[in-house]
């Protein structure tokens, strides 16, 4: 017999105790990656911005367009190697339920702009042959079981009417980290409409995202893109693309924060449930410390024992929690797809999580353990049950 | 003194109880020869199990000198203290106090983790340990699934497993029935005469004290001889 097998044998004396205790830790485990998770998939938009795209936009506001005919100009300036233009749609699919991201964007330049979506030749032609084509992203399409020669009917709000746009393309990210959940059609097709119906409207664009040759030079292009438009009706604001999706987080800075608080009450929540159950189960085997000093055993046999007691219930806490986060992310991910496309329990999180639940393991024995070294063999003996 | 295996000499014990000076043993001396049986009695409180405590290393005096086998343990350190009593001394508690989640066998391997037997070699002497207190068919039980007396013949194989110089045993039939106290103290008295093993025991039982070599009495803190 070894200590170890002390060890375990003590971990599971209170069966139930023990049960409850790895429960909690695993619980709290979970929902403190589940959390992580949502506010990293927060910022994985910004976090997975390509270093050689800028975004341009009107200086007023985002809601604010620019007129067309600031594309040849912006693509005139060095450095500037591609310029795509894009609007937000918006509409309703079924109801306000669906929600998924629609935009109108320029197809001859996506492919070459956002390499990091991926379409087959053939699909890409397809799309670019249909004006009323569009594509959707692999997630959408399973989601929503959208196939190849589907009809997408939205009822506009920005852009009132029913609009219909067959699917003819189904992307697919690049990365794991790439988002799937977007539906993307021609700008052409938008703008036709609207000339139509909105003509005051037309010929405008919503933002346009600068590819530069040189990510190094995304400030001194973005200077320059910004300097042809000075004193104009509409003057413009370029920045690099990760800090134009950092500006829409930091308008939920608040909710961030506060799921971040939470997610480090949850670690104090573990630190409460452990530090219980080991003071409980010090506090009961007082006597048997003594017993063990009398036989011989160290105050740093103790230590192992209260210690490797107390990690041992934290690491299989830990465990089962890290093991559950998974099913529980992608229920979670499946349940959240259209507002959170990228919902990926990232191995930094669990790695937090697990290192958290090892130092709790720690800190929780402190105490239980200073408790059996100070303690005097002869009063430890005199402890009843 | 001078056979004596214990040597107490000049031994005071005075607990401190908040600002109160509470004198347990006063200027105690004491001498058991290697190989005796002897037996401690006395009232409660008299301070039986605190010379008893003093003998095996588990509390210090307050004053005075304790050596057992040559080697004054009121001088040594903690850690090395522990290494003693893990050597030196086997104890014997009123309650048994065997380790719940154990087995008998784990229980009296116990001890020998600090030794540095091989696996092979510990199973030796559980086995034999487990065989003198005539246990050998109950290696695989669990505390809960003895007896009393079996328990107390368990913590009995325990304390001589590391075969030590002294033997503790502070109320060892205190919690037993007459048949089993009678099995405890006729294994006692083979440990003693038919392994030579010096043996201090505290007891209130007339009967138990019977079986020893000799008996002292403690009253107040201070020995006097039966």
């Amino acid at each position: 017999m070894k200590i170890a097998k002390l060890i375990f044998r003590n971990v599971f004396r209170h069966k139930l105790r023990a049960a409850l205790t790895i429960l909690g830790v695993a619980i709290a485990v979970m929902a403190f990656g589940l959390l992580r998770t949502l506010v990293t998939s927060w910022y994985s938009g910004a976090n997975s911005a390509a270093p050689d795209r800028l975004v341009t936009r009107n200086s007023v506001s985002f809601i604010f367009p620019l007129p067309l005919s600031y594309r040849d100009q912006i693509l005139r300036v060095p450095g500037v190697k591609n310029v795509n233009y894009s609007n937000w749609f918006g509409g309703q699919y079924i109801d306000k339920q669906h929600f998924f991201a629609r935009i109108a964007t320029d197809a001859n330049t996506f492919q070459t702009v956002y390499p990091e979506y991926l379409l087959s030749p053939d699909q890409a032609s397809a799309w670019m042959k249909d004006r009323s084509g569009c594509i959707v992203g692999q997630k959408l399409a399973d989601q929503y079981h959208f196939k190849i020669g589907d009809v997408i009917t939205i009822v506009g709000d920005i852009f009132p009417g029913n609009w219909q746009f067959v699917v003819r393309g189904i992307y697919h990210g690049k990365e794991k980290s790439t988002e799937e959940s977007t539906m993307y059609f021609q700008w052409d097709y938008l703008n036709e409409q609207v000339l139509k119906t909105m003509p005051t409207r037309a010929n405008k664009v919503g933002w346009y995202t600068v590819q530069i040759q040189n990510p190094n030079d995304a400030a001194r292009v973005s200077e320059a893109v910004d300097a042809l438009f000075t004193n104009s009706d509409n003057e413009t604001k370029t920045e690099t693309e990760k800090a134009f999706q950092a500006g829409f987080i930091s308008m939920s800075s608040a909710i961030i924060t506060s799921l971040q608080i939470v997610s480090y009450v949850i670690i104090g929540i573990i630190f409460l449930v452990l530090a219980n159950t080991m003071i409980m189960t010090a506090r009961e085997r007082i006597r048997e410390y003594a017993v063990l000093k009398t036989l011989g055993f160290t105050g740093q046999h103790l230590m192992i024992l209260i210690f490797g007691e107390s990690l041992s219930i934290a690491i299989l806490g830990g465990v089962v929690g890290i093991l559950i986060t998974f099913p529980m992310a992608a229920g979670f991910a499946k349940g959240m797809e259209s507002f959170i496309p990228q919902f990926i329990v990232e191995p930094s999180t669990l790695i937090i999580a697990g290192i958290f639940a090892v130092v709790v393991g720690i800190i929780s024995a402190i105490f239980p353990a200073n408790r059996a070294l100070s303690m005097k063999i002869v009063d430890g003996l005199r402890q009843v049950g | 003194m001078p056979d004596s295996i214990v040597e107490v000499k000049n031994v005071s014990k005075i607990y401190k109880r908040d600002t109160m000076d509470i004198p347990v043993l006063q200027n105690l001396s004491l001498g058991v020869p290697e190989g005796e049986f002897l037996a401690l009695m006395g009232p409660s409180g008299s301070g039986k199990t605190t010379l008893l405590n003093l003998i095996a290393g588990i509390d210090r005096p307050s004053s005075g000198s304790i050596n057992i086998a040559g080697t004054d343990i009121s001088t040594l350190s903690e850690s090395a203290l522990a290494k003693w009593r893990s050597r030196h001394v086997g104890f014997v508690f009123q309650f048994y106090n065997l380790i719940p989640v154990l087995t008998a066998y784990e229980n009296v391997e116990l001890p020998l983790l600090l030794t540095d037997l091989s696996k092979a070699d510990r199973k030796k002497h559980v086995e034999t340990a487990l065989g003198v207190v005539g246990l050998s068919d109950r290696i695989h039980h669990y505390p809960k699934q003895l007896s009393g007396g079996q328990e107390q013949r368990v913590a009995i194989a325990r304390a001589i497993v590391t075969d030590p110089t002294i033997i503790v045993a502070d109320e060892p039939t205190g919690d037993l029935d007459r048949k089993s106290a009678e099995d405890v103290l006729a294994l006692l008295e083979q440990l003693n005469q038919e392994f030579k093993k010096t043996i201090v025991m505290v007891t209130h039982d007339p009967a138990a004290a019977e079986k020893a070599h000799k008996t002292r009495h403690l009253d107040k803190g201070e020995l006097s001889m039966n």
